[in-house]
């Protein structure tokens, strides 16, 4: 089987090298881009395992439920991190979808902590 | 005439849908798509609010993967992780110029995206056989909510990548730029639906 990779149609504008992993980047070479692609099946394998692991500590060893939430959501963050980084390219994004980023962040953590403050002084108590 | 009418269709293009814009550097569908992303995350976010106000809040939450089914929701969670990577390397297909493989991992994003409704579409029929309906207690409220909403999703990309594989594909002919834009922005979407997904099967099935 040929590799698909290495099939570039004729006439296509395939441009020059700008950057490693800059997806904003109209210029990578076809050797870029396939060495990206083996970075893409890289990350795949990592989240499989990662979620080998996850339910194998969770469901298989049946943790405390204490432990099983610290396990899980440490495990989970690092598939984020994973899908986010590689898939969604923000390890090399541009400041402005950042920029974005951060602000939804902030309000997040506000919408997570929210529960906190109810039980910490409900309402009507 | 023909001056006029070529004058005002290049006024009706949306500009830099393609090259990035100089004072972002990235072209609008992107930021676009990542602010449409923000306002997901919020709403998803209020929804996690929600579980983590049921569950602290009451006196007793049962174990997930007491009352689901794991094996098959864990089957669900590779088969997203598979999604994600065929979308990606469509986008690369497209990229290096490849319309015919990047159609076909086209086609592998749909296929997996329709096992894993199939899936939920299994374990929805169990919970219901077993009488265990949205009305029945907080934690099948919150569950039916959440993955109901992300099914949502799921249908939401399954009609998008169905576009782009159908008659959204006559635009590689004259502009694959653009459409390969078009791909990695429908991609973004879909990365951040599997994201969704990698919290919601451990919070709800694992803990």
């Amino acid at each position: 089987m040929t590799d698909p990779a290495a099939a570039v149609e004729p006439g296509v504008d395939v441009h020059e090298h700008a950057g490693v992993g800059d997806p904003n980047a109209h210029h990578h070479t076809p050797e870029q881009i396939r060495s990206e692609m083996r970075v893409y099946i890289s990350v795949f394998i990592g989240l499989a395992v990662l979620t080998a692991v996850t339910v194998g500590a969770c469901y298989g060893l049946k943790l405390p439920v204490h432990t099983a939430i610290i396990v899980a959501l440490i495990i989970a963050s690092i598939k984020g991190f994973l899908v986010a980084g590689f898939f969604m390219h923000l390890l090399s994004e541009k400041k402005v979808i950042y920029g974005v980023l951060i602000l939804t962040v902030i309000f997040f953590i506000f919408l997570m902590t929210l529960p906190v403050s109810h039980h910490a002084n409900p309402f009507g108590s | 005439m023909d001056a006029h009418a070529s004058v005002g269709h290049a006024e009706l293009e949306i500009p830099y849908n393609v090259h990035p814009r100089p004072d972002t550097g990235v072209y609008n569908a992107k930021l676009g798509i990542w602010l449409f992303l923000a306002s997901e995350v919020m709403l998803f976010g209020a929804l996690f609010s929600s579980l983590i106000l049921l569950r602290t809040g009451a006196d007793s939450w049962p174990r997930g993967y007491e009352m689901l089914n794991v094996p098959l929701a864990t089957f669900n969670t590779f088969i997203l992780i598979v999604s994600s990577v065929t979308v990606v390397m469509a986008w690369s297909q497209l990229r290096l110029g490849n319309l015919k493989w990047g159609r076909i991992y086209i086609s592998a994003t749909i296929l997996c995206a329709l096992i894993f409704l199939v899936n939920k579409g299994f374990e929805y029929g169990h919970e219901f056989r077993e009488h265990n309906f949205p009305k029945t207690n907080n934690f099948f409220a919150i569950y039916f909510t959440l993955t109901g909403l992300h099914g949502l999703h799921i249908i939401g990309g399954v009609i998008v990548f169905l576009y782009f594989l159908g008659p959204g594909a006559k635009m590689w002919a004259h502009d694959p730029e653009r459409y390969t834009n078009r791909i990695e922005v429908v991609g973004l979407y879909w990365h951040f639906v599997d994201l969704v997904w990698i919290f919601l099967f451990p919070v709800l099935y694992l803990m």
